[in-house]
């Protein structure tokens, strides 16, 4: 027909977007934050209050409060692994548990062993887990859909195996147990909440990494190869090298966040690892968001909270408890609760804004 | 030699169960591209009801009959009732949703029956066949294996819902358009995939002793037999099944001790699939853009 | 005499865009309709929205019943047999496992329609056990349609039949449905971008563009109109 092409002020293309009729009312894909209106000081002002919140917590909480946050903003930082690997990029892991035992072995061998300060373990348990992924990786480049699902479940099956077999360097079916470090000295923080402080600044600074990796070319890149791969390449994307990149950099985080949950909980063994801590992470990430950020905090929240409230619900079958508010969530959220509100409040936000009158 | 032998007639008895188990995995992905994770709980759960009715007195195979009805009944109000909700949502809610599934038949199990291990009866008596070679359990198991499997074959060749279903599956489109109930069609699919597992649960609760637990092992290798058979061929998961039962034994008997068995048979499961990315018998999914 | 098939207003709605813009179309019983347009008029849409395939808005009225709160499979036990774009054969099942398919909603055995398909294809009749995947595109046509008369239909929908075939299998193709029409008193509505072959055919015909109904008449008008004729006959 005869529209012209949209232009905006400066002569620019505008966003097609703007010149969709309808726009308001079309419910966007689940790859928010890409169209969240980045110049709004709502942003800033949200995110400030939040992690101001975040740093009063903890001393209006007991202890054990604290802990559990502490485990929620960890495993926050494990499915932030997964979100980059199978949200954005559309690469499923049944194998995560697997790449977070061997963060958290990595850092307990080197305490316990080497006597490694205890932050100085997230970058060789980072790496390890990055060399690790890319390892993964490259087989996985042959795999789609349920086949890769098996090849990462291997991994996830055969870590608490190898992890009892080597036991010499793991300690075997027992574990080790670690020291539970000390807090810095003139802060006036015990040891629960120093450690809170320490898992949250690494929470910051993973979130604003993921931020920076997935809003830029890179996400955009992996965004592609994971909705249509064909066009993907044909566009010139790299696509061994970015999927290969995304299996890094999603047990990177993973990694990391496994070497944190060493260092607080003061204890590793094969048990913890098992397959169903790959399963939870997967439902942690589903009930989050699949492919935001921000889901992964609600993520955190519901592997660690849900399983403790149903033993309150029913002391009988508190599994089942958790099982049915699984259902319940996907029933209601299917595409998680950052996944489905997130459009939601962009659309409200703008439909404010243009009634106020201020320019798209 | 001998033991060679015996480690495969062995292998090919539980790949037997492993087959049926994968075989229902891969009607429920035909039909709807989910890997159905409560596949085994569901066995399961069959198996303790056939265990309570055989201790309420009932003859085996009339126990054995009537929990493939309550299954296959169970199923369909499953899918119906579980699944439909999550049908057009995005495939990873449907996974959780099987994986809450899981946890809810577990832990139901649990709570009905209590954790502690009880005895299955078996119909077959366990007597040893030319020379300690294969047990005639083995040769019930297999048998029996067999029975379901051409009876299902010929549900699916023979007759007239048999084909709908695999018209529903291929293409549910013109499914539709050719007035078939797609929705029914995949209840009945479940259904049948549940009636299997139950048959595959209630054989193999005499060797691993009935418990919510028991099928949690055996799933992995179902799965896993399914994709090296290739997830969507029917003739595939069976192949598939078998060979990871025979896999399985060889590497437990031969190569390492029971620990890392499963890892071993996996890996060695994964580097034949590097050969053929989409199964022995498993169609490549082509993309036309 | 009552047309068979009447759409009154109909909207249809892809997602949340509205395609259609609240059409009118009637099939006189026993007649052949055409549905004219360009790519993405929405004629395939029109074909959708009676079978209940989109999302629709507006009167549907065939035959006395309702097609507007209907699912697909209600549709299509009414005696409306669909013959989508694309043809829409289940391709990893044999030729007669396709044809049976088609019966699906008959009662009794199919065994008699088949042969009477066989005998108006003969084709079919030779690959019957060949998987319907391997046949050349004429075939999956032939396929397709003879699928859809399996019913018995009252109403037969046929979307762009002469798609990437060659001409002579198109005219013969057409040939073939004209005589079924005429044989077995099907009514027809037709979907087709071959606007010359299809008005040779067709009684009446409505020109369709970007979701509403331009142009409508009997197929002699349409073909002698000369705007029409400049923009879709091209002379």
């Amino acid at each position: 027909m005869s529209e012209s092409l949209p232009v905006g002020a400066a002569g620019k293309l505008a966003p097609i977007r703007a010149s969709v009729p309808n726009a308001a009312k079309v419910r966007w894909p689940c790859n928010w934050p890409w169209n969240w209106p980045w110049n709004w000081p709502w942003r800033w002002l949200a995110g400030a209050a939040l992690i101001a919140l975040a740093v009063v917590l903890p001393f209006a909480l007991s202890n054990y409060h604290v802990f559990t946050l502490t485990q929620v903003m960890i495993y926050a930082i494990a499915v932030l692994g997964l979100n980059i690997l199978t949200g954005y990029n559309g690469q499923i892991s049944l194998g995560h548990g697997g790449f977070f035992a061997a963060g958290a072995y990595t850092a307990a061998i080197l305490m316990h062993r080497y006597g490694v300060p205890y932050w100085a373990t997230l970058p060789p348990a980072g790496l390890i887990c990055f060399v690790l992924g890319v390892l993964f990786g490259l087989p996985a480049l042959r795999f789609e859909g349920p086949y890769l699902a098996l090849v990462t479940l291997a991994m996830a099956v055969a870590m608490p195996q190898l992890l009892k077999y080597f036991d010499t360097w793991t300690g075997g079916q027992q574990g080790i147990v670690l020291v539970k470090p000390l807090p810095p000295p003139g802060l006036g923080l015990d040891r629960d909440r120093w450690l809170y402080f320490f898992v949250l600044a690494v929470l910051l600074l993973a979130m604003r990494l993921a931020a920076n990796l997935l809003n830029g070319r890179t996400g955009r890149a992996l965004v592609a190869i994971r909705d249509h791969p064909i066009a993907a390449v044909a566009m010139g994307i790299n696509t061994p090298r970015y999927k290969t990149l995304a299996f890094g950099a999603s047990t990177l985080f993973t990694g990391v966040a496994g070497a944190l949950a060493a260092i607080v909980v003061g204890f590793v063994a094969p048990e913890s690892f098992s397959l169903f801590l790959s399963l939870s992470f997967l439902v942690g990430s589903a009930v989050g968001g699949i492919a935001t950020i921000g889901g992964a905090i609600v993520g955190g929240f519901f592997i660690e909270s849900v399983p403790n409230l149903a033993n309150d619900v029913s002391d009988a079958a508190p599994w089942a408890i958790y099982g049915l508010a699984m259902l319940l969530f996907m029933y209601l959220m299917p595409r998680g609760l950052v996944g489905t509100l997130g459009p939601w409040f962009v659309h409200a936000m703008r439909k404010f804004r243009s009634a106020r009158g201020a320019p798209k | 030699m001998h033991q060679l032998l015996q480690q495969i007639f062995s292998g090919l008895a539980a790949g037997a169960i492993y087959a049926s188990l994968a075989l229902a995995l891969v009607m429920i992905y035909r039909a709807t591209n989910l890997v159905n994770f409560a596949q085994g709980e569901m066995a399961m759960f069959s198996t303790y009801i056939a265990w309570t009715l055989v201790n309420a007195g009932l003859p085996f195979w009339g126990a054995f009959l009537i929990t493939l009805a309550v299954s296959f009944l169970g199923g369909m109000a499953i899918e119906r009732i579980v699944i439909r909700p999550v049908e057009n949502a995005p495939i990873l809610a449907a996974v959780v949703v099987t994986i809450g599934l899981l946890l809810i038949f577990n832990s139901l199990a649990g709570w009905i029956y209590s954790y502690t291990l009880q005895e299955f009866p078996s119909p077959f008596p366990d007597r040893p066949l030319f020379g300690a070679l294969m047990t005639t359990r083995d040769i019930g198991v297999i048998a029996v294996t067999l029975v379901v499997l051409a009876v299902l074959f010929c549900f699916f060749r023979f007759t007239t819902t048999g084909l709908a279903m695999r018209a529903a599956a291929q293409n549910p489109e013109s499914a539709r358009l050719c007035g078939i109930h797609v929705g029914r069609m995949l209840a009945i699919g479940w259904g049948l995939a549940a009636a299997i597992g139950a048959v595959a649960g209630i054989m193999v609760a005499p060797a691993l002793f009935l418990d919510p637990n028991m099928m949690s092992g055996v799933l992995l290798y179902a799965f896993t037999g399914a994709l090296l058979g290739g997830i969507t061929s029917p003739v595939g998961a069976v192949i598939g099944g078998l060979i990871v039962g025979v896999t399985e034994n060889l590497v437990g008997t031969y190569l390492i001790a029971s620990q890392l068995k499963f890892t071993v048979a996996l890996i060695l499961i994964i580097l034949v699939l590097l050969f053929r990315p989409n199964g022995l018998f498993g169609t490549a999914i082509v993309r036309r853009v | 005499m009552t047309p068979i098939l009447q759409l009154r207003a109909v909207k249809a709605f892809y997602g949340q865009s509205e395609v259609l813009h609240g059409i009118d179309i009637a099939v006189e019983r026993g007649g052949m309709t055409v549905l004219l347009g360009a790519n993405g008029a929405g004629k395939t849409t029109a074909l959708r929205a009676i079978c209940g395939t989109v999302r629709r808005e507006g009167e549907i009225i065939f035959s006395e019943h309702r097609l507007n709160g209907r699912s697909t499979e209600q549709i299509a036990r009414l005696g409306i047999a669909h013959v989508p774009e694309g043809r829409g054969t289940f391709v990893g099942l044999t030729v007669e496992e396709n044809l049976r398919l088609g019966a699906y909603t008959c009662t009794g055995t199919p065994h008699e329609n088949m042969q009477r398909m066989y005998a108006y294809f003969p084709i079919l009749a030779e690959r019957r056990r060949q998987q319907a995947g391997a046949l050349s595109g004429g075939e999956q046509q032939m396929l397709a349609i003879a699928r859809a008369l399996m019913m018995s239909p009252q109403l037969l929908l046929l979307d762009e039949p002469s798609f990437g075939l060659a001409p002579l299998v198109v005219e013969s193709i057409f040939a073939l449905v004209e005589r079924i029409r005429r044989e077995h008193r099907v009514s027809v509505l037709l979907v087709e971008q071959n606007a010359s072959l299809a008005l040779e055919f067709a009684d009446r015909a409505y020109l369709i563009e970007t979701g509403y109904v331009v142009s409508s008449g009997s197929a002699k008008a349409l073909a002698d109109d000369p705007q029409i004729r400049r923009s879709y006959l091209g002379y």
